[in-house]
């Protein structure tokens, strides 16, 4: 599903979807039914249908919805039996629930509803907190209730077993009928409903907040939507001060509801406790002689749309003034307003019923600028059946009644009569000829109000000139009358479908003056305007509708599905890059030069080849104490080399005690260029192997930021051309990326992996890679895949450069956006008197800090990481730092700084509670995205041996929420795959690793290893896990497997090596203990083992994250011997799964002399720094 | 996959490998030998031949010196014209190297341009961006940079620095998404069996319908007789940078890549001869 869809209805109740990635109006999948009312989120929608029953649509995925149920079979041992299931009296109960107090037996699960099903039977889990259990699963313990170890010891005296079994909710991509109620009070039918609240909270999509009003003016909450629980509990009453007729709920914390008089409700106190809110207060309506009749909301905005059709955006809404300060008219006439995601906001405009997107909507100009019609054509496919189908028709005017009103004064404002008199006559006729019509209230208004030139002349004979608007109250009165007439009149049960022609008869008889909007629907609507025209709307949900102002979309040129696809051939952009007449260009080129050029290559050139230089100013870190930034003019000298490829030289000149001075460095020495972006200093690090070793690079300082992207491109240019290197990477690149989300990559000479003489680490050459990235995993031939810091999937597109590299530095790039949180910490101490406050001691951090309590970071100074990022979100609590919170966010302490624990005991003298903000950096790079399943983790099978292109690849990933997923369809030409594989578990997971030889591994988010068994070609998915004990008293983080190595790293920065594999037992038999202060390890294809290392020595403020390679690993001893540094500090992952050249072989004497060692203090620095 | 940056490569990095000889006629004090030279297709004759003169004026005594001019088989050369386009149009059927004959007196003044110093070929190439700028986007790029753009062009043309000068002429190679190409397209088609010296029209990249015109579409249009079919047979090859593209190919994708440093796409009807 690329892309994410704009729902709409129109007239006839049928729920079309527009893609953000598409043109067209899509009939929704299951069309069986007719909706009066949608409101989307990203994974779901939820609908009013024609029968009054809410439906939700569950978008499918490739990962199910699957709830785990538990129970706990007890025993108790007695010297006749051993263990048996005869407990004492005073036990807990055979079957029950962790707490033992809950009695549940195997057979009193039930599945909540027709839409779930077993996945299988019940199996007992032998596994408790991450370590593998005997054979069936039991825990000892002396007593209940006590703790439960796997051991059995001479006196434990009762044991448990825990008995798993899932269900998979089944209804996706269908509407589901929600089951209705059981218990309480049950609720009248819904007209309507509104859902949001999904940020509420930081769980994963699907939490949700979903809000409806009843046909009596009642408002009801949904109790208990989650993610895997989609259709929720429970219908809960909310009371409300005055009857509601339309509620509308934003991503957070705002829901609004209009009532019946005019007015608005704002709901206080939603917080993540109580999503429900607490009060209402009641806001006026934004004009005093009409009332609102439709309220949408946001994150940060209202929109309203009064009885006169006009649009009104609310002024200062945040999240502590729900209700925000004023009202301002906009331009525009609507029937109604959707708000979606991102603050965006859609409408039906009044005159022609077509769905207008505002344009311009950003975070600072939130009421954005115009209003754009989209003209997206509409797939018909099943549009015959239904328009004859429109069975659905209620008689419920709840709310409708300022209709009346609403015609007799645009009536004083009628056109000329001949027309009317003439529209009036197809009118009439029309009405005889259709039998029936949708007459959900809202849309029957919407039909009326579309006609109102005819409705105006049908009433025109009933109502004597222009009567006075109705008073709100008589109209009310009226309405209520008609209501209960038309529902006498009908022949069904109470709130049941009415037939209209009836329904009609009915609100006729009683009162056709005031009840315009109900009692004249025009039938002749369908034939003026109907299957051929352009489509009536009659409701837009952008809820699920992922936009912002500067997305392209396609909505607004089309004509018609042929016309675009063709305009949308761009020229020179992709579709073209396969083009026939573009191969041959590149073929006869190179034909020409082989013609023209390569049998002439000892001719004299024309044009030779001279020094350029370009100069500019500068600062520069110096290098002596004390260390500041001064002037320097910088210069890049570049010219031909003696093999026709460039070099250059850079210089820096400075002054020393009134002394010229200057430092050079050859440009084929630098190894790395990486930009430091910040507030107050456009900076940027040059590297060559001396200083990498030394942690000291060459620091500089451009004027403006623009400067220096300049140098920045123009240096990495000559550096690659110096390099030998142009486009792409290579097949075998290294790639990796820092703690700022930058993306590097090196390509690797097979003397890299050489032994025992393999070229020094710090001596590798890495450029940067345009893009945003938490990690990169390469494999397999070319097929790269990152996962950002939201843990978007994103797969490399085979290009390079975007970024900051412009022009002719890129190729194959597009947009990329990431977001990440920003944390600051609030900080207090106890005192006798006012209890916790910010008054601290003087020796006290500062009462807001960032982690450290170092540094001083308040809400409002704190600022972005750099420049390239903005704020998309306002200071929330974070509740779910590391150590766990109270209710409130608080972490608490005996002192700073110390471990933090989440709940008050009477030591703790000091708090903390760690606030978030987001912030988004958008830029361009080589990367794709893969929707619409976020990313944990990613595991590219590596290749030792080529493979033909079509030839799958093997690549797992962990989801978001922990799913084991395979992704099935990865060959060269479709790195991106096809769909994953859900491979169940019975447990999260956070981290996997394939090697080449299938053995396919991870580990558990409570630490523990799983071996997967059977995994091939031909069983992409494998059979069943083997757990894998982890090393004592250690949490595992992270595992990397090779050819055949296994490594792990733990929560403890242990890196281990897994002992004893063989390819009969591949689960190996146990961890030996290699290194500490690791953070990240990384095996290749050639089980080489990289890493990145803590605490290397020598680095200032950078210290962790050194990429760091083993030395010495060999067939025979894949531990190896020591580490080599390379680049550092501030990397943050590595990826060598790609690079699978062998060194070339050298026959040495003696070369395996157990003392060889390629730098001789490789071993004290392995014991000092890395220490084993 | 090679991709659209390696075109531009191609395209600045086109050499024709060439002999030039002294004219018979010419008065030297001992015999010339030929001087060989690898000239930049983008460039023009009067900037590349610095060495030419300097090699054949060692044998000529100063007096007998004129303006020098190249000819080839009988046809002068016109120096304006950008090297690729020269050969493209005259020799496209020689065999390698192209050789040229080197003048220095009669020059002919019909002709050629005189080409006094090199501030001529500048002004020359920055009319022809300035003429192309202004019908793809009405000049408005070139005239919002800075004068030291304009010479980084220019300088990165007469030093052959691909990077210098594209760093500069990627902003004239910009669009309008929204628009789907230039205004105009700019080029020029030359044949040599006509009197005109090229045919210069107002093309658009994109139909009406914002489907992108071809290269056909752009014969056709400009000049039928080129792609006209006699019996069957193709009757003229239409080389651009010495290939022939296919029609089908889109004209802005063309003007894009395949034009030469002054932003005109130079494309050559050459007759194919019929032995």
């Amino acid at each position: 599903m690329p892309g994410s869809l704009l729902w709409v209805i129109d007239i006839y109740g049928r729920v079309y979807t527009l893609s953000t990635a598409g043109q067209i109006w899509e009939l929704c999948r299951d069309g069986r039914l007719e909706f009066k009312r949608v409101t989307a989120t990203e994974p779901c929608c939820w609908g009013i249908a024609s029968d009054h029953q809410v439906y939700v649509y569950v978008h499918s995925s490739e990962v199910p919805i699957r709830y785990q149920e538990e129970t706990f079979e007890n025993q108790r041992w007695n010297p006749v039996d051993g263990f048996c299931d005869r407990l004492l009296p005073s036990d807990r109960w055979q079957w029950s629930d962790i707490t033992g107090l809950v009695h549940q037996p195997l057979d009193s699960f039930h599945l909540p509803s027709e839409h779930w099903e077993w996945e299988a039977d019940w199996y007992v889990d032998e596994n408790i907190d991450g370590d593998p259990t005997e054979k069936g699963g039991w825990t000892y313990a002396i007593d209940f209730p006590a703790t439960y170890t796997k051991d059995k010891k001479w006196n434990s005296c009762v044991r448990r077993r825990r008995w798993i079994r899932y269900r998979r909710y089944k209804s996706r991509d269908t509407w589901a009928k929600v089951p209705s109620q059981n218990a309480g009070p049950l609720p009248d039918p819904f007209s309507d409903l509104s859902v949001g609240g999904w940020d509420i909270t930081e769980e994963p999509m699907g939490r949700l907040s979903l809000w409806a009003v009843s046909l009596q003016g009642k408002v009801w909450y949904r109790e208990g939507i989650c993610h895997h629980n989609p259709e929720g509990s429970s219908w809960e009453e909310v009371s409300t001060p005055g009857e509601v007729v339309q509620i509308s709920c934003g991503p957070s914390d705002l829901v609004w509801a209009v009532m019946w008089e005019g007015q608005l409700l704002v709901r206080e106190g939603i917080s993540r406790e109580n999503p429900k809110g607490s009060s209402w207060v009641v806001v006026e309506s934004p004009s005093s002689e009409v009332g609102a009749v439709h309220v949408s909301v946001g994150v940060s905005v209202v929109w309203a749309v009064t009885k006169d059709r006009k649009v009104w955006f609310r002024r200062g809404i945040n999240s502590h003034n729900p209700c925000g300060t004023g009202w301002i008219g906009m331009v525009g006439e609507m029937v109604m307003l959707s708000v979606g995601v991102n603050d965006q906001v859609w409408g039906i405009s009044c005159d022609d019923r077509a769905i207008c997107f505002r344009q311009g909507v950003t975070s600072n100009e939130l009421s954005g600028k115009t209003w754009r019609v989209i003209t997206a054509a509409r797939d018909d496919r099943s549009q015959a059946s239904s328009a004859n189908s429109l069975a659905s028709a209620g008689c419920f005017f709840s709310g409708e009644v300022q209709v009346p009103t609403e015609t007799s004064i645009m009536s004083d404002t009628g056109s000329s009569s001949e027309a009317e008199a003439q529209q009036d006559t197809d009118g009439e006729t029309a009405k005889i000829r259709i039998p029936k019509v949708t007459s959900d209230s809202f849309i029957s208004d919407l039909v009326s109000d579309k006609e109102t030139k005819l409705n105006r002349r049908m009433l025109e004979g009933a109502i004597p000139e222009e009567g006075p608007p109705l008073e709100q109250e008589s109209s009310k009165a009226a309405g209520e009358t008609a209501t209960n007439a038309a529902c006498r009149t009908s022949r069904g049960p109470q709130w049941s479908n009415v037939d209209l022609e009836e329904a009609q008869v009915g609100s006729d008889a009683t009162d056709s003056s005031s009840l315009s909007s109900v009692a004249t629907y025009n039938f002749g609507l369908e034939d003026q305007y109907g299957v051929d025209e352009h489509p009536l709307w009659a409701w837009v949900c952008g809820g699920g509708c992922v936009v912002d102002a500067h997305m392209p979309l396609n909505w607004f040129n089309s004509t018609s599905a042929l016309a675009t696809s063709l305009q949308s051939m761009s020229l020179s952009i992709t579709p073209a890059q396969t083009a026939v007449w573009r191969k041959q260009i590149f073929e006869q080129l190179s034909e020409r030069t082989k013609r023209e050029v390569d049998s002439f290559r000892h001719y004299e050139q024309a044009v030779e080849q001279s020094v350029w230089v370009k100069k500019g100013n500068m600062q520069w870190w110096r290098d002596w104490k004390p260390n500041k930034w001064i002037d320097v003019q910088f210069a890049l000298e570049q010219f031909s080399g003696a093999e026709g490829n460039r070099d250059g030289i850079l210089f820096i000149y400075y002054m020393f005690n009134d002394e010229k001075k200057y430092l050079h460095a050859f440009i084929n020495e630098v190894t790395i260029l990486v930009p430091v972006v910040s507030d107050t200093k456009h900076t940027f690090a040059i590297y060559t192997p001396e200083r990498t070793k030394q942690r000291w690079p060459i620091r500089l300082a451009a004027t403006t930021e623009q400067e220096m992207y300049d140098w920045l491109t123009l240096l990495s240019l000559s550096c690659n051309e110096s390099q030998g290197i142009q486009g792409a990477p290579s097949k075998h690149a290294i790639w990796s990326t820092t703690c700022k989300g930058d993306i590097f990559v090196s390509e690797p000479i097979p003397s890299l992996e050489a032994s025992p003489y393999p070229l020094p680490c710090d001596q590798m050459y890495w450029r940067q890679i345009g893009g945003h990235l938490h990690l990169v995993e390469c494999g397999g031939p070319g097929i790269v895949w990152g996962i950002g810091y939201n843990h978007t999937a994103w797969v490399y597109s085979g290009g390079y450069g975007g970024g900051f590299f412009q022009g002719l530095s890129s190729s194959n790039v597009h947009p990329q956006t990431d977001v990440k949180n920003v944390y600051i910490y609030e900080n207090q101490r106890w005192n006798p008197v006012t209890g916790y406050s910010s008054r601290g001691l003087p020796t006290d951090r500062f009462m807001w800090s960032d982690i450290s309590g170092l540094q001083e970071c308040t809400k409002t100074n704190t600022k972005p990481p750099s420049p390239l990022w903005i704020w998309v979100s306002d200071w929330s609590i974070d509740y779910n730092s590391p150590g766990g919170t109270d209710r409130e966010g608080w972490q608490y302490a005996t002192d700073f700084p110390a471990t933090y624990h989440g709940h008050k005991t009477i030591k703790d003298f000091v708090r903390r509670r760690r606030w978030a903000r987001k912030s988004k950096i958008s830029t361009t790079g080589p990367w794709l995205e893969v929707p619409p399943i976020t990313l944990w983790d990613i595991t590219i099978q590596p290749c030792s041996s080529s493979r033909s292109p079509e030839e799958h690849v093997s690549v797992w990933g962990i989801s978001n929420k922990g799913d084991v997923l395979c992704r099935l369809g990865v060959t060269q030409q479709t790195p991106e795959g096809t769909s994953w594989l859900h491979v169940g578990t019975d447990q999260p997971f956070k981290s996997i690793s394939l090697g080449s030889c299938n053995q396919l591994w991870a580990v558990a988010r409570d630490g523990s290893a799983f071996y997967r068994g059977s995994v091939s070609p031909h069983s992409p998915a494998g059979d069943c896990w083997y757990h894998i004990p982890s090393p004592a008293r250690q949490k595992l983080l992270q595992v990397s497997v090779g050819r055949t190595s296994v490594y792990a790293v733990d929560e403890n920065g242990n890196l281990w090596y897994r002992h004893g594999l063989t390819p009969s037992y591949p689960q190996g038999s146990s961890w030996e203990h290699i290194s500490n202060n690791v953070r990240k390890v990384s095996v290749g294809p050639l089980d080489q083992v990289w890493i990145i290392a803590d605490k290397v020595q020598g680095s200032h403020s950078l210290s962790c994250g050194t990429v760091c390679h083993r030395l010495g690993v060999q067939p025979m001893d894949p531990k190896g011997q020591s580490w080599d540094y390379g680049i550092g500090g501030g990397w943050d992952h590595i990826s060598v799964r790609a690079n699978s050249q062998e060194a070339p072989r050298i026959s040495l004497p003696l070369a395996s002399d157990k003392s060889m060692n390629p730098r001789g203090e490789a071993p004290a620095i392995n014991g000092r720094v890395v220490g084993c | 996959m090679a991709d659209d940056k390696d075109v531009l490569r191609d395209v600045w990095f086109g050499r024709i490998p060439t002999c030039f000889t002294l004219y018979q006629e010419e008065v030297t004090e001992r015999e010339a030998d030929p001087y060989y030279l690898l000239l930049p297709r983008v460039s023009y004759l009067t900037l590349v031949t610095d060495k030419v003169k300097k090699h054949f004026q060692k044998v000529m005594k100063p007096e007998d010196i004129g303006e020098m001019w190249f000819e080839y088989e009988g046809t002068p050369l016109k120096w304006h014209y950008p090297i690729g386009l020269l050969f493209d149009l005259h020799a496209s059927h020689t065999a390698l190297p192209w050789s040229i004959t080197v003048h220095f007196k009669d020059f002919p003044e019909k002709d050629l341009l005189h080409c006094p110093s090199n501030s001529v070929i500048e002004a020359h190439f920055m009319s022809s961006i300035k003429e192309a700028d202004a019908l793809k986007h009405k000049g408005q790029v070139i005239n919002e940079m800075q004068k030291k753009d304009h010479k980084q062009l220019w300088m990165g043309l007469q030093n052959d620095k691909f990077d210098q000068f594209w760093a500069i002429n990627r902003k004239l190679m910009e669009y309008p998404a929204e628009e789907g190409g230039f205004r105009y397209i700019p080029f020029r088609i030359y044949q040599t069996v006509s009197e005109r010296p090229f045919i210069q029209k107002l093309f658009r990249p994109i139909t009406a319908e914002g489907q992108p015109h071809t290269l056909i579409d752009l014969l056709k249009e400009v000049s039928p007789f080129a792609v006209s079919q006699g019996g069957g047979e193709k009757k003229y090859q239409v080389v651009i940078h010495g290939i022939e593209p296919m029609l089908e190919t889109p004209v802005q994708w063309l003007s894009e890549h395949l034009s030469y440093p002054d932003n005109f796409l130079h494309i050559s009807v050459i007759p194919i001869s019929t032995d």
